[in-house]
């Protein structure tokens, strides 16, 4: 292969990309389900590609340092756009593919986008809705051609078009890829990455090859990964995790990336594909144990019975299996059986039956959820980062888990927690800086070069790093005692029936909450109890819901009684809102974020009724439909006290 | 568009069919052109599924004939059409509920395998190419209607509209150059209207399928159709664009009412 001298260092990812297209050519390198079959590309054949399209870019007068927009779900192809990118020296920006044209329109002006890559016809509509506004645009690739026939726009272009016009760049200059990648160094920014935006608009996060690389390696030599791994790569490639997972690990380790075929056959791809190391945030560890749930409760009695005995043994003892630590002869033999009728038929169904590793990151998972997965021996574990820290910060090393906490410190990566209370990490996996934001940069780092996370923390007795808030959410109430109102909803969202909650009470007298019902785990509830409903806001209106919502609260004053300073934050009123929070209304950021403030803003008149002490307040809320129609919600809400416990207040 | 309406390649002559005294359908002639979407509408009983039944040869009329690329049928039989190319799907979904997904569609194959019954049954050498020839051809029509969740998924299991949406691809396997659809619609709520307008109209740009349907939908007609045919009682009372047969007040007081 021409691209790589053998003298070069492999530090950026188009010269590892061109390494293992010489040292494991022949091994599978990436995986798409099409047409019912999975189809492969090996190693050597992914460089040709990447060849090809780089070529191409070239051709069409990509320039180093420039930006390419990708938008889609994931794709091989998608991920070859990167590196292809990355070996002229630009910087792949991916986006949300469900994000709408607006949401795209700030970050392709903010970009200064020339070229963009997207997946199909929707997405190619999406950027001719917006191409008025967007002066810099020059081409639109797609990749998959259904439906575009009849595009005539001289601008857009079928991406086999580039590549073909690639193959004949090359052989009129087989050198010009060689002299790119040879010129690229690893402090290049390799991959731009949009913040969610939880806060104000978006930032582009620019992170090196070094930085990516550095995080990947550290990953890689923590968990011993090899190039035999199989992993899923269904998640947004526009996620900071998705990168780290599906391309810089991969491409460091050398391993297969596995793309579903579409987003309704995750389940069943991940099932035949059985991948040896997994990612997947809570939520989806979560809708994977209320199916299993909900179908075990339909399922016979004896399987039933079977079923709950061994979950119990396993709560016992299959976490301290898993760890090797001692456990009795008795509880040993009885996980074996286990293993035989229950834990390995579950494994399997749920496609897990050969995970080595799994993580998961980017919200507080439920302990016993966590729980669950580790006592039928999954091991899943907990990271802890960001996307300006490549999500690298903090790992659970094997063996030494504990369900509050992230773990310790990775490997090359420094923490301190500053006074007041929030996390500062420094490290080789940090940003270079946000895209044309010194100021911001300037705020998110100190002086001593440390990253200011914005979260609140504090390092426990075995240098486990436990995280609490976001340290600006952390706040008092009006008696001064702390409030720390994600700690609450967490507790809250452990609740199966509970999907999301929102609670109140920073400088006030006591904390209310808004709640969002898990509509499939209560609407089967309901079924089961012979309760009719005839959707989401005439199921959440129901009395029944409400006291079955009343007593998951309940308990969470119980326990927040137990600790400490916490115990003033106990909900007091609470009501279940009649839609659910919905990214396209903008509540929740794409990653699915409660965006506190907004929701705040926009139904201030229920939290008005919540603390004046009203029963029940209208409202009527506008939402949004996928296909941009807008409707309205109406409903009259009911508001509920809730039982308080006293505190044991230390005697005086 | 770019496709274009070629030259008549159906075409219905004075077509009469009675059951017992009964009539069914009164002289009715009309034509249909390649590459053209042609609606039969009318109130119930009008004679639509049974015009339809004529065309596939499932009825046969007393009088009439139909002519297929220029060749005279006086007698169509089911298997002739489908070997002449023409597919259909039924308004009363008629799959095989207990097979998955792609059994089914699989079905629509059948006409085309060449190889024995005994080479099948061993799955044996020309069988099993000839098969994974198939399935691969079966793989286009799930990849194009969007049904890659449910490839094995029995048929029973499915919600109504996504049945209704099998069926089409059967009939899509067999690779027609004519389409018969009985209410395509029927039973289905906005959302899976507006996908099954998409797929009628992407079918028939993409491959060029002629396509004549039956439906009661007024909306979905009259956008989707090139030229559309009024039945009342067994008589043909309007035929044309969309827009004449809005406006011919016949059609208006047969069928769509003094409201529209």
């Amino acid at each position: 292969m021409p691209e790589l001298a053998s003298t070069q260092a492999l530090d950026t990812f188009p010269r590892l990309l061109f390494h293992h297209a010489q040292v494991r050519a022949s091994k599978t390198a990436m995986r798409e389900k099409d047409l019912g079959i999975w189809q492969c590309w090996t190693w050597l054949e992914v460089a040709a590609e990447v060849r090809a399209l780089a070529c191409g870019l070239a051709e069409m007068g990509f320039t180093r340092g420039e930006n390419l927009a990708i938008v889609g779900d994931n794709r091989p192809r998608m991920y070859m756009m990167m590196a292809a990118v990355q070996c002229l020296g630009g910087v792949p920006v991916p986006l949300y593919q469900d994000a709408v044209a607006n949401e795209l329109l700030f970050v392709l002006l903010d970009g200064e986008i020339r070229f963009a890559f997207v997946e199909d016809q929707e997405q190619v509509d999406k950027v001719l809705e917006i191409q008025a506004q967007l002066p810099h645009l020059e081409h639109v690739f797609y990749d998959d051609a259904r439906g575009m026939r009849h595009y005539t726009q001289a601008f857009i272009h079928d991406v086999r078009e580039l590549m073909a016009m690639g193959k004949i760049h090359h052989r009129n200059h087989p050198d010009l890829l060689a002299e790119a990648i040879a010129n690229g160094h690893a402090d290049d920014v390799s991959v731009m990455l949009y913040t969610s935006g939880t806060t104000g608009k978006p930032k582009g996060v620019r992170l090196t090859h070094r930085a990516f690389i550095a995080a990947a390696q550290g990953g890689v030599d923590f968990d011993d990964l090899t190039d035999s791994e199989d992993i899923l790569s269904y998640l947004p490639m526009a996620w900071v995790g998705d990168h780290l997972f599906s391309y810089a690990q991969a491409m460091v380790a050398g391993f297969t990336i596995n793309c579903p075929e579409s987003a309704e056959t995750v389940m069943n791809d991940l099932r035949e594909i059985g991948p040896t190391y997994y990612f997947a945030p809570p939520r989806v560890f979560e809708n994977l144990l209320t199916q299993v749930m909900i179908r075990m409760e339909d399922a016979s009695r004896v399987k039933q019975k079977m079923f709950h005995y061994f979950m119990a043994v396993a709560r016992r003892c299959g976490a301290e299996i898993l760890d090797r630590r001692p456990v009795g002869l008795a509880d040993r033999l009885r996980y074996a059986l286990g293993r035989v009728f229950v834990y390995g038929p579950l494994k399997n169904v749920l496609g897990m039956s050969r995970i080595r590793v799994a993580y998961t990151a980017g919200a507080a998972i439920g302990p016993d959820l966590f729980r669950f997965y580790r006592s039928i021996g999954i091991n899943l574990k907990q990271l802890y980062g960001q996307t300006e820290t490549c999500a690298y910060v903090c790992l659970q090393p094997d063996g030494q888990i504990k369900f509050d906490s992230v773990g310790r410190p990775a490997p090359g990566v420094e923490v301190r927690i500053a006074e007041n209370g929030e996390i500062l990490v420094k490290g080789a996996m940090l940003l270079k800086e946000y895209y044309r934001r010194p100021d911001a940069t300037a705020e998110a780092i100190n002086a001593d070069g440390y990253f200011m996370t914005g979260d609140a923390g504090l390092f426990d007795d075995d240098g486990h790093l436990k995280i609490i808030d976001r340290a600006k959410d952390v706040g008092k109430l009006a008696n001064g005692a702390m409030y720390a109102p994600n700690y609450i909803e967490n507790k809250l969202k452990f609740f199966q029936h509970i999907k999301e909650a929102v609670v109140f009470g920073d400088r006030r007298t006591m904390v209310c909450a808004f709640v969002n019902i898990d509509i499939g785990a209560v609407g089967n509830w309901a079924e089961r109890r012979g309760i009719a409903y005839s959707g989401y806001t005439d199921l959440a209106a129901k009395p029944e819901v409400y006291g079955l919502i009343e007593e998951c609260i309940e308990q969470v004053n119980r326990e927040l009684v137990g600790e400490g300073v916490l115990g003033d934050s106990q909900i007091h009123r609470f009501l279940i809102l009649h839609k659910e929070l919905d990214p396209d209304d903008d509540e929740l950021t794409r990653t699915r974020k409660v965006r506190r403030n907004f929701v705040a803003e926009k139904y201030a008149v229920l939290i008005e009724a919540l603390y004046a002490g009203r029963q029940s307040q209208f409202i009527e809320t506008a939402v949004k439909f996928e296909d941009g129609r807008q409707g309205k919600v109406a409903a009259d809400l009911v508001i509920r006290d809730v039982r308080t416990f006293p505190l044991a207040r230390k005697a005086a | 568009m770019s496709r274009e309406i070629g030259e008549v390649i159906l075409d219905l002559k004075n077509v009469s069919l009675a059951f017992g005294g009964v009539k069914a359908l009164t002289d009715i002639s009309f034509d249909v052109r390649e590459h053209e979407i042609r609606a039969i509408i009318g109130p119930n009983g009008a004679g639509k599924s049974s015009m339809l039944n004529v065309i596939n040869g499932v009825y046969r009329p007393q009088q009439g004939e139909i002519v297929l690329r220029g060749r005279r049928f006086a007698r169509m039989n089911p298997y002739k059409a489908a070997q002449a190319g023409i597919s259909r799907t039924f308004q009363n979904i008629a799959l095989f509920k207990g097979m998955s997904v792609i059994d089914n569609i699989m079905t629509g194959r059948n006409l085309k395998i060449r190889t024995n019954l005994l080479l099948q049954a061993l799955w044996w050498g020309p069988a099993r190419r000839e098969e994974l020839a198939h399935r691969a051809k079966v793989e286009e029509v799930i990849d194009f209607l969007e049904i890659q969740h449910i490839r094995k998924t029995p048929v029973g299991r499915l919600p109504y509209g996504l049945q209704k949406r099998v069926d089409l691809g059967r009939a899509l396997a067999m690779e027609p150059s004519i389409l018969l659809l009985d209410e395509p619609m029927a039973g289905m709520n906005v959302e899976e209207k507006q996908d099954m307008c998409r797929f009628i109209l992407d079918v028939n740009d993409q491959f060029g399928t002629t396509i004549v349907l039956i439906e009661h939908d007024m909306g979905v007609v009259m956008d989707i159709s090139d030229r559309v045919v009024v039945l009342d009682y067994g008589k043909k009372i309007g035929d044309g664009d969309p827009d004449a047969v809005r406006s011919n007040p016949e059609v208006v007081s047969a069928y769509l009412g003094a409201g529209h």
